[in-house]
This record gives C-alpha cells, sequence and structure tokens, in this order.
C-alpha cells in the first residue's frame, strides 16, 4: 500500500526535483499512513541512492542495468507499473519534467490510472477520492481535479513544494524487473547538455531579457548577472522567433511555464502570453524604461529606467554583496 | 507516409480568462477559439514531409460543432481529410483513447501531437496514444526528419537534447522548432470547403477525473519601485528582505 514515487536521475545524479517529489510522496504517505517507497532505473551510486532516505523514502527499489542507462519511456513505463504492483501502490509520484511528462501517461494507462499533471500542492483526501491543484490555462488560472480512479498517479510541478527533511534510514532493494523485447523499439543517440548551465524549466532563479536588448550581441550582461546569482537565463517569444536566443528559452504561453523563486524581467513589457508563462513565479522584478510597461502591475519590484544603466550597476551590486559573504 | 494530427481548439493566446456558473466552467463568452500552436507546428511539419512523397496527412479532432472552423483551417494549411469525433473532450485519457480507436482502424505511420495544449497543459495525449497502440511515443520533438521507415528526432531535455532515431509506426509531440507555421494561401482556403470532414461517433470510456472548480490567480500587491540610479538597493531588498538569494 506504500505511495511509489519515481526517483529520475541525470547521468547517475538526482536533482532537486527528485529530492522534492520525495518529500511530497513523504507528505501524502503521512497522511494515508503509509511509508514511500522510491523507484530509482539506471545507473546510480549507492550513497545517491541512499540521500532519498532523508527526505522520507523508506524503501528504495534500485533497478541498475546498463540497458536501461538511457532513458526509454516504454521500458520505464513497464518498470514502474510492476513496481506499483508488487507494492500495491495506489499512489504513484512522478516529477513533472520532460521525462515525467513521457512517463507518467503510459503508467496511468498500464495502471488504469487517473493522473493529474503539474500539481502545485498537496491533495486533499475524501475517502477514496483525491483532490489535486494545479495550473491551467498556461498559468492564467487553477484547477483542481478530482481523482476517483482507484488507483492515481500525479505529476509534481519542479519548484513547487518544498524539501522536507524527514531523516529516514533507507533501505535499498534490488528490484529485477521483467523486461520485453518490444519496449526498446527506440535508440537514444546523443545526448546534448549545455556544460555549466542551470537547466531553465528547474531553475531556483532566472534573469530574463526581451526586445529591449535590441539585439542578440546585447545578452552579455544578462548572461553574466545569471552566472553571478546562479541563475538561468531565459527570453521572451519575440526574441526566440528573432532567433536571438533559443526556443528552449523562450518562456510564456507557448513556451516554457516556469515558476522559479525569483524572476527578473528585463526589457520585457509584459503581454499576456508572457505574463501566463511566468506568473507562478514567487517575486517578480522588472525592469523597463516604459513606466507604463504593463508588467510592473504585476511586479513585486520594479526599476523604471534604461536596462544598459541598470543592469550594469545591478552586477557591481551583486558582486559586492557575494565579496561580502 | 500516411500521417495522423491531432489538433485542439483552444482559446486564442491573448484571452483573458474568467469563469463563470460558480467558477466551474469557463466562461466562453468572447472568446476566440484557434487551432493549438504546437498543434499547428506538428500539423505544419507533416504536411512537408507528406509533400514530396505522396503521402496524406489525417486530422483527427475531439470535440463537437463548434470546432469545425479549426478543423477547416487545417485542411486549408494543406491536410487531406478529417475526422471530428462528435465529443466533448473531457480529459486526456478520453481523447487518447478516441485517438487510439481511430489509430487502430488505419495504420498510420506517424502520429503527430502538440507538445501540450494551451488549455488544460496537460502533455498526456501523446504517451496514453503510444501506450493504447503499444508503439513507440517521444516527446517535445524540436526536430524530425524522416528517411524510409526510419525518423531521426530531436527532443527538449532539461537543459539539452536528446536525438532519438525509431522506426515507424509512433507517436510524437511537437515543440517550437520542428517547423515554421503555415500561413493558408487562398487556394489552400478555397480547397478546404471541399476536403472531406468526417464526423464519428465517440467510443465510450470510464472516467477517471472530474475538473471540479476553477480559479484565477490571486493578484499581486503594490509594487516596490526603485530609483534607477540606486540598482543596489534593489540587490539589498531582494537579499534581506524577499531573502531569494
Amino acid at each position: 500500500m506504500s505511495v511509489l514515487v519515481y526517483v529520475e536521475n541525470a547521468e547517475g545524479k538526482f536533482k532537486k526535483s527528485a529530492f522534492e517529489v520525495v518529500s511530497y510522496a513523504s507528505e501524502i504517505a503521512k497522511i494515508a499512513g503509509t511509508s514511500v517507497t522510491a523507484i530509482s532505473i539506471g545507473d546510480v551510486q549507492e550513497t545517491n541512492l541512499a540521500e532519498l532516505g532523508r527526505f522520507g523514502a523508506k524503501k528504495i527499489l534500485n533497478v541498475s542495468s546498463e540497458k536501461l542507462k538511457s532513458f526509454v519511456n516504454q521500458a520505464y513505463a513497464s518498470i514502474i507499473a510492476e513496481a506499483a504492483k508488487s507494492e500495491n501502490s495506489t499512489t504513484v509520484i512522478i516529477a513533472n519534467t520532460f521525462t515525467g511528462r513521457g512517463l507518467a501517461p503510459r503508467v496511468a494507462v498500464k495502471l488504469e490510472a487517473g493522473l493529474v499533471d503539474g500539481a502545485i500542492e498537496l491533495p486533499t483526501f475524501a475517502g477514496e477520492t483525491l483532490t489535486i491543484r494545479k495550473t491551467a490555462f498556461s498559468g492564467k488560472a487553477f484547477v483542481k481535479v478530482e481523482l476517483t480512479s482507484k488507483i492515481k498517479v500525479i505529476t509534481l510541478n519542479p519548484n513547487a513544494f518544498k524539501l522536507i527533511e524527514s531523516g529516514l534510514d533507507a533501505s535499498i532493494e534490488n528490484f529485477a524487473p521483467t523486461v520485453k523485447d518490444s519496449d526498446f523499439k527506440i535508440i537514444v543517440g546523443e545526448i546534448v547538455r549545455a556544460a555549466n548551465k542551470v537547466s531553465l524549466p528547474d531553475a531556483e532563479l532566472v534573469v530574463s531579457a526581451g526586445r529591449g536588448l535590441k539585439g542578440p550581441e546585447n545578452w552579455k550582461m544578462v548572461e553574466e548577472l545569471a552566472d553571478l546569482l546562479g541563475a538561468a537565463t531565459a527570453c521572451s517569444k519575440p526574441v526566440s522567433d528573432a532567433d536571438w536566443r533559443p526556443h528552449s528559452e523562450h518562456v510564456g504561453q507557448t513556451g516554457i511555464a516556469i515558476s522559479p523563486n525569483l524572476y527578473i524581467a528585463i526589457g520585457i513589457s509584459g503581454a499576456i502570453q508572457h505574463l501566463a508563462g511566468v506568473s507562478s513565479s514567487k517575486v517578480i522584478v522588472v525592469i523597463n524604461k516604459d513606466p507604463e510597461a504593463p508588467f510592473f502591475k504585476v511586479a513585486d519590484y520594479g526599476i523604471v529606467g534604461d536596462a544598459f544603466e541598470v543592469v550594469p550597476k545591478l552586477i557591481e551590486a551583486v558582486k559586492a554583496l557575494k565579496s561580502q559573504n | 507516409m500516411k500521417i495522423l494530427v491531432c489538433v485542439s481548439n483552444v482559446p486564442d493566446t491573448t484571452t483573458k480568462i474568467t469563469f463563470t456558473n460558480n467558477n466551474t466552467e469557463l466562461n466562453t463568452a468572447g472568446i476566440s477559439y484557434i487551432l493549438n500552436p504546437y498543434d499547428e507546428i506538428a500539423l505544419s511539419r507533416a504536411v512537408e514531409l507528406t509533400e514530396n512523397d505522396n503521402g496524406t496527412v489525417t486530422v483527427i479532432n475531439i470535440g463537437e460543432i463548434n470546432t469545425e472552423p479549426t478543423i477547416r483551417k487545417t485542411l486549408a494549411i494543406g491536410a487531406n481529410d478529417a475526422i471530428r469525433v462528435n465529443a466533448k473532450p473531457r480529459d486526456a485519457y478520453f481523447v487518447a483513447q478516441q485517438i487510439a480507436a481511430v489509430a487502430k482502424a488505419n495504420n498510420y505511420d506517424i502520429i503527430l501531437t502538440g507538445r501540450e495544449s494551451i488549455d488544460y497543459n496537460g502533455s498526456q495525449v501523446a504517451s496514453m496514444v503510444g501506450e493504447f497502440l503499444d508503439i513507440p511515443s517521444i516527446n517535445s520533438v524540436k526536430k524530425m526528419d524522416v528517411n524510409g521507415n526510419t525518423a531521426v528526432l530531436e527532443r527538449e531535455i532539461e537543459g539539452g537534447k536528446e536525438v532519438v532515431t525509431v522506426n515507424f509506426p509512433f507517436v510524437a509531440s511537437a515543440t517550437e522548432g520542428m517547423a515554421e507555421w503555415k500561413i493558408p494561401n487562398m487556394r489552400g482556403i478555397m480547397g478546404a470547403r471541399s476536403k472531406p470532414l468526417q464526423v464519428i461517433e465517440a467510443v465510450e470510456v470510464p472516467i477517471n477525473t472530474n475538473y471540479i472548480s476553477y480559479e484565477q490567480p490571486k493578484p499581486r500587491g503594490q509594487v516596490n519601485l526603485v530609483d534607477n540610479a540606486e540598482p543596489q538597493k534593489l540587490v539589498d531588498l531582494l537579499h534581506n528582505e524577499a531573502k531569494v538569494f
């Protein structure tokens, strides 16, 4: 009856989103009076697996195999569904990442489960029914979804749930699922990850810029500020449409929706489509020379001024702060 | 090559979203509907791929009669024919079952969806269809090339990309980069009127989810404006008051 949580690794390491889902599963398990079983697939060292106990995993099922090192969603979904059956789990938690989005729907179909994607807080319980709040209309609204199926699959948005330390000593078991050859119909080739760059969807701090920067050559100061803060860089749609920045940096209704702790918008006016993708940021800072820019209406802090004058001064101020600490 | 493109009819991106009936329903008054932007990318790529090899593109939509203008637009862009499953798209599970039922009867080489619909943002349908049909599904694909019966795809991952090779049949969900949006020309628009649009009834699907109520984001307080001559004050506020770094 345990709550099953899938913990995703990148090159053998867990990211914060993995600890977030374990913390989330652990809070659900407390309410349901049960414990958390985590399942890891790929090649993860035991010391890394043991860390999951800190956030509330009681048992860890470790699937370690060369064949499963790269992500093949059909095979991964079969394994997770098998683990859910062997653990008698009625709740399965997965992070709402690119990987999670490819995986959770397949797991849900295998388990004949209802699925809520992108949960932003703990469910409420009424008998067998769970009710979960998620964003809808690309951040323009929230919706409450009732899950009435016997088995429930929930994906949790990155940065939506805080880490909670439970300090359990997790037991690690090897799990040997039955893997069908027909689950390996795709061949994963080259994987390219930008080195030393914070990935945008799960970044805690984001520095973003728009057309106000006038051209791609002016992004140096944006990158410098982001590097100093350990932030990811992002941009508005016109900027990625003009190929000043890659599409993967485009936040907004037709780009990525993000919910960082801090979103700094430089030279972005704040069209409704852009605001949709960033409105769940915890703190919003707007720097724009137009005092009438709509973005100021949804900002927590702002500076009305020319980005080319303000941003270099901000960089100096952050440097000064970092040198004090 | 036979491609099926699954499309949604969604509120225009400029729409202000409000609710009625005690916040249990979307207020559709004054909303104009569009072809979901990601589905349009998928459709554009499908049309490009089939232009070269005499292939066909079929569009499928799960919706009531009010979605037909959007379906006609897909025909104007270049789809050969369309199927409308006459039902409210209750949730992703329901929609995916309808698509799978049609796909089982038709042997498509590629089934494409958008990365997500911009209304419920579920990103569920592509993988569910793949699972119902027991074929591979690849999400957030930003590049897709086909050679014979094999496709090479680039999918988005956190902070990068992954290259995946797969044989027909498979499902993929499209994101920005896969194709440029195609603007229908006059010939396309005229031709769309006479292309076949078949209406079929839905298959029955168990209910697992209910969308019970909606709310709008809470407004933020008044913005705290910092003098542009003293940006260090902003850094101070973010550090000591907001405590974000």
